[in-house]
């Protein structure tokens, strides 16, 4: 912002010079004020697949869907440009030549059956026009059947969860979240901030295959979201207790850029989407790393953990999954209650907390976590109660968590 | 013993009532007009601050003022309260003053039950508002107040339920109180071809009100019930269907953006005939284009609901049946403009605002022709396109026809003339400060900026400030408004109004002194045969 207040003074000296004439006045005017909006603007650069800066239309579609929702809006744009220009054109004129002032006389007619024909058949014929390349589109963009590809995307409070359902990857599973540091820029006023991904980057992207078709079912855990990626044409809701489904095949490899968009509680602006596009064998080559990652990371529920592994493994799940509410510090915010000092973390039996993480609390403003593994969920829990100012020395294991499920 | 007095020109044989018990105990239709009218002015001030409150947050990238938590909450309450405190009531505060006056009655059919719908807004808008004071804040759930995200919603969620039900209640007692006036106590003579438009259009919004107003009781009952005795409508654990919340609340939420806009329609047929000095274009006509509209309002709900997953052949309908809509309203616009066409036109703040209205609402209604295509609303849908489109025909549709009747209406209420300069520098101001804030969200939301987001993606930075700083000017041209052109004609201040301060005005309310006096037409008036004057 200083920035911005510096070309101000320096635009006003600079104004203040040109008092030749108003044509340079004005000129220095328009400058100055681009000038500003370009510097009191971030130095942010235009997300490539996701939104530029100063963006007026629909972003560059990148697969044929988005493609024709692009045109269809171009069509629909131009009609009506020209419609609102031809009726505002002869309101305008009546405003300039039939006014009282210029001397004109009312005329005394009104009614005529057939221009009040005319103007309900025209219009009901232009919309019949306007509706046959949207039906075409509708038609396209619900055909979801023979996918190459079938990925589930599941809404949680505040993430996306990605199941490989089908096609090539099938078995890979991950959460993908927003990226702690920008959730807390965000806290922070965002102060500083020139990343082109603000809020868009995230921990693990949803990887697909170019040129291949890709179905997206969605659901949801608790609340409906909407798992949407303008560059892609999809936007669907996930939906608690059903299923629905898109598709898109990218036409190009790259990363496109989407956001939640149907409100779903606080983080509602902070679980955004990432789709990853890869050369098909790029992608392969991708698949390979994840299944050998996935056999790696295999725990074995009946492992005994030590309490400083425990609590290592739980601090990474605490900053991916509980940070954002209860913060860092553990000392919560608002309504969000502390864990510093909770009394049911400090409780001695460790069942009440596992209870809270299973089944959640206060009508699921605590939500349940109960999609995470008895590992994770032992983690985390034993990272709580001997973080902070907790020192109970306590510890619990994955079996804990499974018995208590 | 009235017809007596009454030519004598005493009005109070009642007793003039005095004091706070004309107010609290007012059974008068103009009493009740008035007070609804500063009701809905006030809490048009108090949304407004909301407004401001969420416009500041999203000034700059980052959260600054609120947390997330607390922007939702402004976000929903800032829609209830627009909504169902604000332009609902003060349309029905025009219908109060406007429909016994426009018609020759003396008085709304049911003055007590008049009393008790404009009384029982007050704890309801104070229940609604309060609820930011309860644990855990306010609803925070959207103005939609959709399943499944209400069922985790804190007891202020209860509190604002319970103001939407009282709300609603007093809306049906208010519309059955228009339909029974206007059906059964017109001037003699008056036919129902012969109604003015305003009348009209009240009428069928009254209708819509009836129809629908009990299918949102019904939503946030079951909402209600889910939430505390076990039930799982709209919850899936229980085999409940969110959705389900979704088209039931649409049903509603339809018509309901015709019944905020309707009567608007209604004031614009007066003020442009009135202003053009020639008849309005196609009476009949306007008739018809408002009663289609109003039914096929009934059959467009899910259009609100692309993006839930509808199977192919139920976009295709409801995509069909909402451009379809597009007929009648356009039937309405070019009635409108063949009234100016040829006219004699004057443009006092009434017609600006009226012209403004048909300049900007039409803008409002091609974003909405361009939403109902379902393929580009899989774009748009929950972007600030959607925002950006709903302002315009809410704020520049319902909000300006309604300055535009206040500026109309103003000498028959208040007896003196608004001052005219002030009158047009609120409307260059509103005009002007209007477009900047939301004309920017449509270029938001193509890019794809998703709406009730307490902060968002850098690129968005610049638009976003421009709609801000045009927000804050347009909350204070409202302050100006009230301070300087409504309180000084409440008080009496300014230029004494004719019986008719309009050349061409045309209408029954124009036959009675301004201000109008406390009682009016209480023998029924013999009228000519356009039912535009009296005549004994």
């Amino acid at each position: 912002m200083s920035d911005g207040f510096v070309v101000l003074k320096t635009n006003i000296e600079a104004i203040k010079v040109m008092k030749n004439n108003l044509f340079q006045k004005l000129t220095s005017g328009v400058l100055f004020f681009a000038a500003w909006a370009s510097t009191a603007a971030w130095a942010v650069n235009d997300l490539p697949g996701g939104p530029a800066v100063r963006q007026l239309n629909l972003q560059p579609g990148a697969t044929k869907i988005a493609q024709e929702q692009g045109w269809l809006h171009w069509f629909m744009l131009i009609i009506c440009t020209v419609i609102f220009v031809a009726v505002f054109g002869v309101m305008f004129y009546s405003i300039w030549k039939h006014r009282k002032s210029v001397g004109h006389k009312s005329a005394s007619f009104h009614e005529s059956v057939k221009v009040e024909i005319a103007w309900t058949v025209i219009p009901f014929i232009i919309v019949i026009l306007m509706a046959l390349p949207a039906t075409k589109a509708v038609v396209a963009q619900k055909d979801t059947s023979n996918a190459d590809l079938t990925i589930k995307a599941t809404g949680y409070q505040w993430k996306w969860g990605y199941d490989y359902l089908k096609g090539q990857g099938e078995g890979i599973a991950f959460i993908s979240t927003l990226d702690n540091a920008q959730r807390e820029m965000s806290n922070n006023g965002a102060k500083g901030v020139d990343i082109d991904n603000y809020l868009l980057k995230v921990d693990n992207p949803l990887v697909v295959p170019v040129n291949k078709k890709v179905r997206i079912i969605t659901t949801a855990n608790d609340v409906i979201h909407a798992f949407a990626v303008p560059s892609l044409g999809v936007k669907q809701d996930a939906i608690p207790g059903f299923v629905r489904d898109t598709w898109f095949r990218a036409e190009a490899v790259g990363d496109y850029y989407g956001q939640c968009q149907e409100l779903c509680g606080k983080e509602h602006a902070y679980m955004p989407i990432h789709v990853k596009v890869l050369s098909a064998a790029d992608y392969a080559a991708w698949v390979a790393g994840e299944q050998k990652k996935m056999a790696a990371k295999m725990d074995d529920p009946a492992r005994v953990w030590s309490l400083a592994d425990i609590t290592k493994r739980g601090e990474k799940v605490y900053a991916a999954n509980c940070a954002a509410c209860h913060q860092p510090n553990g000392k919560g915010m608002g309504p969000i209650k502390p864990l510093d000092g909770s009394a049911v973390v400090l409780d001695e039996d460790k069942n009440k907390q596992i209870k809270v993480l299973l089944n959640g609390q206060n009508n699921l403003a605590m939500p349940s976590w109960k999609q995470l593994s008895d590992t994770d969920i032992a983690a985390v829990i034993s990272f709580t109660k001997n973080n902070w100012s907790n020192k109970t020395g306590q510890l619990v294991q994955p079996a804990d968590v499974k018995a208590a499920r | 013993m009235s017809a007596v007095l009454h030519s004598h020109g005493h009005d109070d044989h009642h007793g003039a009532p005095h004091g706070w018990q004309r107010w609290v105990f007012a059974t008068n239709h103009k009493d009740i007009g008035t007070l609804y009218l500063l009701f809905a002015f006030t809490m048009l001030m108090v949304g407004g601050v909301l407004a401001l409150l969420i416009r500041a947050e999203l000034f700059q990238p980052g959260l600054q003022l609120v947390n997330p938590e607390l922007f939702n909450q402004l976000t929903t309450m800032h829609g209830l309260i627009m909504v169902f405190g604000a332009i609902m009531p003060a349309f029905v505060g025009f219908a109060n003053w406007m429909i016994p006056l426009q018609i020759g009655a003396s008085d709304m059919a049911f003055a007590r039950m008049n009393n008790f719908s404009f009384w029982l807004m007050i704890p309801a808008a104070v229940t609604l508002v309060s609820s930011f004071f309860m644990p855990g804040g306010a609803p925070a759930a959207g103005w939609t107040l959709y399943a499944p995200l209400t069922l985790q919603m804190g007891p202020s969620m209860d509190a604002g339920i319970f103001a939407m039900h009282l709300l609603g209640a007093s809306s049906i007692m208010g519309s059955i109180n228009i339909i029974v006036t206007i059906l059964n106590m017109r001037a003699p003579g008056m036919t129902l071809m012969k109604m003015p438009m305003f009348v009209w259009t009240w009428l069928i919004t009254a209708y819509l009100l009836i129809a629908v107003m009990p299918v949102l009781a019904g939503a946030i009952t079951m909402t209600l019930t889910d939430r505390h005795f076990g039930t799982t409508f709209f919850n899936p654990a229980g085999g409940g269907d969110p959705i389900m919340y979704q088209h039931i609340f649409w049903f509603f939420g339809h018509p309901e953006v015709y019944i905020m806009i309707l009567p608007a329609f209604g004031i614009i047929s007066h003020i442009v005939p009135a202003f053009a000095r020639k008849k309005l274009f196609g009476y009949a006509s306007m008739v018809y284009a408002t009663s289609s509209i109003a039914i096929l309002s009934f059959i467009v709900w899910a259009h609100h609901m692309y993006a839930t997953g509808m199977p192919v052949t139920g976009q295709l309908f409801f995509m069909y049946a909402t451009m379809l809509i597009s007929v009648p309203t356009g039937v309405k616009v070019f009635n409108w403009i063949a009234t100016m066409w040829k006219g004699s036109m004057t443009f006092e703040t009434p017609m600006l605002f009226a012209v403004g209205f048909i300049f900007v609402f039409t803008m409002g209604g091609f974003t909405g022709l361009i939403l109902s295509m379902a393929p580009i609303d899989t774009q748009v849908q929950d972007t600030y396109y959607v925002v950006a489109h709903f302002h315009y025909v809410l704020v520049a549709g319902s909000l300006f026809a309604m300055f535009a009747g206040f500026y109309y209406w103003c000498p028959k209420w208040t007896g003196v003339m608004y001052n005219e300069t002030r009158g047009q520098i609120h409307f260059w101001w509103t005009l002007i400060s209007f477009n900047v804030t939301f004309f920017p969200m449509h270029f938001l939301g193509l890019a794809g900026m998703p709406r009730r987001y307490a902060d968002y993606p850098m690129q968005f930075a610049d638009f976003n400030m421009v709609a801000s700083i045009g927000a804050f000017f347009f909350g204070f041209a409202q302050v100006y408004f009230f301070l300087f052109v409504v309180l000084p004609a409440m008080r009496g201040h300014g230029q004494k109004a004719a019986a008719k301060p309009w050349e061409a005005a045309e209408g029954l309310e124009w036959e009675v002194p301004s201000p109008a006096p406390f009682h009016t037409f209480e023998t029924p008036p013999k009228l000519d045969a356009t039912a535009t004057r009296v005549i004994g």
